[in-house]
């Protein structure tokens, strides 16, 4: 007999049973749901990384006192405590060793406490970046004067009252005028606008135009304190120096540090390569702990299907005894309830492919990632779909093929 | 075509044993009509049953058309049953969500036929028990003497070499049970052989030899009148 005729039967006695099919696929469906989502989350997320999201510029690198949030804590949180901070001093004094080396150098001061921007009778949201930068800090962070004028040295060495703002903020404080040479308040202390920045959207759920800088020693002036410890962020001249830029980098941190030679560091270093590295480690890791709840949420659908399948050969008992007695085989009855057992686990796997695909796309959508199809982890979600269908279907359907014929006609 | 011998069937029963079948010897020829007879519990649906290659025998020799079936695997089993046998029974044992075609159809497809042979032979076997206008509809849409026709049709579907039929109008009233009767007198008009089993006399009266079982023996076996 034909295989195709087994699967009418098989989809059939599938229809007849509709809530119940249903109630034993979603369990599958969770299983790949969770993986399948996360695999697409991670996989757009990578891509886009890797393909040219430069979270630090091209060539750019990075010091500050503490490695990056994706690996911080546990154990090394201590060590990293005791670290000295980084002061605006060694920060100058690492950009004059790095004269001739390096031209954009970047000082950045930020003490981490969402600001709120004030305009005569008009607010910001409290929650606005605000920070000290040097000359250089748009150049280091990828935004462009708008309107109006950058820092200036001078700017930063005399720690004049000025400020660039975001987008968000102009349109907030200034949505009918030009805010340059407007006086606004932060903090309580008052900044003249001399920047309006091009608007950048927004990247990993934040709007990158809810800023405010003003000069960095300025900044260290008015909320100057113990906790604050310096952001440099450097970039070499070209692809071909980088490596060696970093080397001088390191060197130049040292002596602005006071380190003796047999100091270890006591500074950490960034550069794309380092946070794509870690990135991959956090995605790593959440990938595979969704592989241990998607394992578990398969295995118990697993049993659901097994439990949901002995129950219909029971039920189905006088069918079975009706089939044999007209002639099917054992190998027929297996196939037949094996396919039933299949087609709940793919079908459960399909709808959670589908799900996940969407719902990971619209995650890395709203992380400013691309949408992608992960065709492989689809793949294997539905290999691993018919494996737990024939794994746990297996012993009701070889259950089923095994009746006796007489005592399964008998059966009421 | 049919020969048993020393055919005996035992059933445990927790500590006691049950006797169906004490040493049964039968033969039955091509194209005869048998009526298989006795009491209630006297074992001719064990004796059917085991005619009808869905039991084995405890003890005892089975030669099907030549073949010892004692000796067949589950899968040559059930191959007789669906190319060689065709059963009736007193419960029609329709398969309950399928249409009387589907049903019908139903041997054919474990014999490997086409769907266009399977159907246009479903529907010839339905017009010879004068079903053909009640192919769609479902066991439940159809009356006992209707189903029993189509459990009828479907055993005959694949073209047996012999038609077994427990009880087969032991579910039906008077009137439908002798139109049952009927058609399977022109079954056997047809060339087929029949077995029919039951304990009522007119119905019996229908086959040309009758054979009465009592507690597991053959009592008497001779020619009906
Ligand atoms: N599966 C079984 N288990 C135990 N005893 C059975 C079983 N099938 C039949 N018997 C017993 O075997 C005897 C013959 O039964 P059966 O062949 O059904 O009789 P009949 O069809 O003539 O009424 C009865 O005593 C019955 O109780
Ligand atoms: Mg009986």
């Amino acid at each position: 007999m034909k295989i195709q005729e087994i699967f009418g039967m098989s989809l059939s006695s599938l229809a007849v049973n509709k809530l119940r099919s249903i109630l034993t696929m979603s369990g599958i469906t969770i299983g790949v749901f969770s993986v399948i989502g996360v695999m697409t989350t991670v996989s757009a997320l990578r891509g886009s990384i890797e393909s040219g999201l430069n979270i630090l510029g091209s060539n750019a690198f990075q010091f500050q006192k503490f490695p990056s949030g994706f690996s911080s804590g546990g154990e090394n949180r201590r060590k990293y405590q005791l670290r000295r901070n980084i002061t605006l001093e060694q920060g100058q004094r690492y950009q004059r060793l790095m004269e001739g080396i390096a031209e954009v150098v970047s000082l950045e001061l930020y003490d981490f406490t969402p600001a709120q921007a004030v305009y005569q009778n008009r607010k910001t949201t409290p929650d606005q970046t605000f920070g000290g930068g040097n000359q250089h800090y748009l150049a280091a962070n990828q935004y462009a004067i708008e309107t109006g004028r950058n820092f200036t040295e001078g700017d930063v060495e005399l720690a004049r009252p000025l400020c660039v703002i975001g987008q968000g903020v102009a349109k907030k404080l200034f949505p009918a005028e030009t805010p340059i040479g407007k006086t606004i308040k932060v903090r309580g202390r008052a900044y003249m606008v001399i920047g309006l920045l091009a608007e950048r959207g927004t990247s990993f759920g934040q709007s990158q135009d809810d800023i405010i800088i003003v000069p960095v020693s300025r900044f260290q002036m008015e909320f100057g304190n113990e906790r604050q410890s310096l952001n440099i962020a450097t970039q070499a001249l070209s692809q071909e120096v980088y490596n060696e830029t970093i080397d001088k980098a390191i060197t130049a941190m040292r002596i602005a540090r006071g380190l003796k030679p047999e100091d270890e560091n006591d500074f950490e270093l960034f550069s794309n390569e380092s946070l794509i590295a870690s990135f991959a480690k956090v995605a790593d890791a959440v990938a595979a702990g969704s592989f241990v709840i998607s394992g578990i949420a398969l295995l118990a659908a697993g049993v659901g299907i097994m439990n949901i399948m002995l129950v219909s050969v029971t039920e189905r008992t006088k069918e079975i005894g009706i089939r044999k007695s007209i002639g099917a085989r054992k190998i027929s009855i297996l196939t037949q309830f094996l396919i039933e057992a299949v087609a709940i686990s793919l079908a459960g796997g399909l709808v959670g492919i589908l799900l996940g695909v969407a719902a990971g796309n619209g995650l890395a959508v709203w992380m400013k990632a691309s949408i992608i199809f992960p065709w492989l982890w689809a793949a294997i979600g539905l290999l691993v779909c018919s494996g737990i269908g024939v794994g746990f279907g297996f012993y009701p359907a070889w259950k089923a093929a095994s009746l006796d014929p007489i005592e399964a006609l008998r059966y009421e | 075509m049919i020969e048993i011998e020393g055919v005996t069937k035992l059933y445990k029963m927790g500590s006691e044993t049950i006797h169906a079948l004490l040493g049964v010897a039968l033969k039955i020829h091509r194209n005869e009509y048998l009526a298989i007879m006795g009491p209630s519990g006297s074992g001719k649906s064990t004796l059917m049953n085991m005619l009808g290659c869905l039991d084995t025998p405890t003890a005892g020799r089975y030669e099907f058309n030549g073949k010892h079936v004692a000796a067949m695997s589950d899968d040559e089993l059930a191959e007789i049953r669906n190319r060689e046998i065709g059963f009736v029974f007193q419960t029609f044992n329709l398969l309950p969500r399928s249409t009387a075609l589907s049903n019908v159809e139903l041997p054919l497809i474990y014999a490997g036929f086409s769907a266009q042979d399977r159907r246009a032979r479903a529907i010839e076997a339905l017009e010879n028990v004068g079903l053909g206008n009640r192919m769609t509809h479902k066991p439940n849409e159809l009356s006992g003497g209707q189903r029993q026709r189509v459990a009828i049709a479907r055993a005959l579907v694949n073209r047996p070499s012999i038609i077994l039929a427990d009880e087969p109008t032991g579910n039906l009233d008077s009137r439908t049970g002798v139109e049952i009767m009927e058609l399977f007198e022109q079954l056997y008009d047809q060339g087929n052989t029949i077995i029919v089993v039951t304990h009522e006399e007119d119905i019996a009266r229908h086959a040309r030899r009758i054979v009465r079982l009592r507690d597991g023996l053959i009592e008497s076996d001779r020619p009906a009148d």
